[in-house]
């Protein structure tokens, strides 16, 4: 297990690094000149060239990069801006706030939206593909697989804005999406989220119903299945404490993909509901040609994405003892 | 795009898993007069669904390419802003004067909000864009990871760890803020930074850039796929006869290799066509004055607590397409390797 995690997380760094280094050169691809755009009208050649100190941008791009790297282990000195600490990021070329800070600061609501839907999707998806795989063949398997069908061939920037316009504005059953941190008002947090919550797992739901039905039907008619009930199981038994584990496997792989992606920010839920999330940040950033900002988002959102790949193996592992890490 | 993209993944993990299990239907069992093809055709005629979501995707397709034809049988085309030569046709506050968004024997679909243009006409075309470019970028995509796929598979060594590292790499990447970031840097290496950018540039940027992100999934497939016939004995016969690697490549894998290529395509292909009008939708795609699914959904955005109806009719079609789509996808699979569950 540990030779596991050491080898992978070694290989998710490498990827990070890669990732990071991508976005640093695809930055530079466009010839631009940030000093240039937070300089402003009366733009001095001595203006300039203090900015560019401050930036950090009066280097070469390998040196630029090497530096960056640095100060996200060690922390790192800016002129104007003063020190900055450990997990450097470095500073917003358009307003100046400190990368990491301003990622953390989104980051509550993006996790609350990523988490508070897996928990929807999750428990709704997996369970009504349970049910759809015991009643195979009736009018209940027909139901969920059919909606699940719909689900998957619907978009949210369609389906957000439909359930704005009947629950919000005509009804008004729900209030306009609002993020209120958890800490602060739970219930008010519950109903801030609750309609991108149950928008965002209408979508998810249905992948995960039609793969837990499809590997639970697979997993029912092994042989391991026939000779538990042979030995007299009864039917919830064997399916509750035996099918199920050997169903899980590419769920929890799903599952993985999923939430690293939603973790990364859900760049257009963000934007249908108007909450102001890392995805959000990500856009802004492009706008306004923010490299510090952009490369503090995309690694954290590549970091999500490698981090629940190896969780995804490491579980894998604890569900199925056949897989034996190595 | 959180939901094209992963769930673009999500369906290439399931054929992953029963695609090896079925080589290829390669080996026709003494039925002399029909081929593997003509069975799975056979298979396809008796499933209804198949046939009935095979209709719809063919008329889209025909609407798309007919569109040029049908604006101007109908008399109108989509970037006339008719309520400024007749101002009657919005109200005061710029939307549609009449009932349900205007829908009129004239204006079929009714007119948009603001600007006054016709939607039916908006809609024919943007559907027109929005297929062209998921169409070539599925093209290219198949065809990029086709070769990579085979190559490393046949290749292996070194190749073949170059190739699977960088896909790795690749499918790591948050594709949806990569899309984002892409785009500008693409545009960037045509035209200069203030110079407008022409509608096919951002035609052909996006089919590049989905493109370039989307080949690693169906090139993974098929690397394992090559793995595996690689060491069959029709392999060794052709490379004992003295047969060329680009031999062995085109006619005795490729063939062998439909099945999987044209299954993923068909998830592909839908996955496209969302991924591009989410991209328009965030503004970084296709933008305004011409027309696309994704346009005519941001500009729905705007107005949908006043005006929901201008926002049903691009939004509609879409899940009509996919799912119909996706339902066709399903039939294929099951006619072309029925041993195959879902």
């Amino acid at each position: 297990m540990l030779r596991f995690l050491v080898r992978r997380v070694f290989g998710a760094m490498v990827i990070l690094l890669i990732i990071s280094a991508v976005t640093f050169w695809l930055f530079y691809a466009v010839p631009r000149d940030p000093a240039m755009m937070s300089c402003g009208k009366n733009c001095t050649p001595e203006n300039l060239e203090q900015i560019r100190k401050n930036l950090g941008i009066d280097e070469s791009i390998i040196m630029q990069y090497w530096h960056w790297l640095a100060g996200i282990f060690t922390g790192r000195d800016y002129g104007g801006y003063g020190y900055c600490d450990a997990p450097c990021l470095g500073y917003s070329f358009a307003n100046n706030e400190p990368v990491f800070g301003t990622i953390m600061n989104r980051m509550p609501l993006t996790l609350s939206l990523a988490f508070g839907s897996a928990a929807f999707f999750l428990v709704i998806g997996v369970g009504a593909g349970m049910l759809a795989a015991l009643k195979q063949g009736k009018f209940l398997d027909k139901f969920a697989s059919s909606v699940s069908l719909l689900g998957s061939s619907l978009q949210i920037y369609f389906v957000g804005y439909i359930a704005m316009f009947f629950l919000v504005s005509q009804l008004g059953i729900f209030s306009q999406p609002s993020y209120t941190p958890l800490t602060e008002n739970p219930a008010a947090w519950v109903s801030g989220l609750l309609l991108p919550w149950l928008v965002l797992s209408i979508i998810f739901t249905a992948n995960y119903t039609r793969m837990t039905r499809s590997q639970m039907v697979e997993q029912l008619s092994e042989d391991y299945v026939r000779t538990a009930r042979a030995k007299g199981l009864s039917r919830a038994n064997v399916f509750f404490r035996f099918a199920w584990r050997g169903a899980m496997g590419p769920i929890v792989t799903l599952f993985g993909i999923d939430l690293g992606t939603l973790i990364g920010g859900a760049i257009i839920t963000e934007s249908v509901f108007s909450l102001q999330g890392v995805g959000r940040l990500a856009v802004q950033a492009v706008d306004q040609s923010d490299l510090p900002m952009q490369l503090g988002v995309t690694v954290l959102a590549a970091g999500a994405i490698v981090f629940f790949n190896i969780v995804v193996d490491a579980v894998y592992a604890l569900i199925d003892p056949r897989i034996r890490l190595a | 795009m959180t939901p094209p993209t992963p769930s673009a993944a999500a369906p290439l993990e399931v054929t992953d898993e029963s695609a090896p299990a079925s080589p290829a239907p390669a080996t026709s069992q003494g039925n002399e007069s029909r081929s593997p093809g003509r069975l799975a055709w056979t298979r396809f005629k008796r499933d209804k669904t198949g046939v009935v979501s095979a209709g719809i995707v063919i008329f889209f397709f025909v609407i798309a390419l007919a569109a040029p034809l049908i604006a101007k049988l109908y008399g109108k085309d989509p970037y006339t802003t008719y309520a400024s030569q007749r101002p009657e046709l919005l109200n005061a506050f710029s939307y549609p004067a009449g009932p349900n968004g205007g829908m009129s024997s004239e204006f079929w679909f009714g007119i948009e909000p603001q600007l006054g243009r016709d939607v039916f006409t908006f809609l024919l075309y943007g559907i027109r864009t929005s297929l062209g470019i998921a169409l070539a970028a599925t093209l290219l995509t198949c065809l990029v990871g086709v070769v990579v796929g085979i190559t490393a598979g046949y290749l292996g060594g070194r190749t073949d760890y170059f190739v699977g590292r960088v896909i790795d790499i690749l499918l790591s990447f948050p594709s949806t803020l990569f899309f984002i970031a892409f785009m500008p840097v693409v545009y960037g290496l045509f035209v200069a930074d203030d110079e407008n950018i022409p509608t096919s540039l951002r035609a052909v940027s996006l089919i590049l850039v989905l493109a370039v992100f989307g080949w690693a999934s169906l090139a993974r497939l098929l690397r394992g796929q090559v793995l595996g016939l690689r060491e069959r004995e029709f392999v060794e016969a052709a490379k004992v006869t003295g047969a060329s690697p680009w031999r062995i490549v085109f006619k005795e894998l490729l063939p062998n290799l439909w099945t999987p290529i044209i299954i993923q395509s068909t998830l592909m292909l839908p996955a496209f066509v969302t991924a591009e009008a989410g991209l328009a939708f965030l503004g970084v795609g296709i933008i305004d004055p011409t027309p696309d699914w994704g346009v005519m959904i941001q500009r729905g955005a705007q107005f949908y607590t006043e005006d929901i109806t201008f926002m049903l009719f691009p939004g509609l079609s879409m899940v009509i397409f996919v799912l119909a789509f996706n339902l066709l996808g399903d039939s294929v699979r099951d006619a072309l390797d029925p041993k195959s569950k879902r």
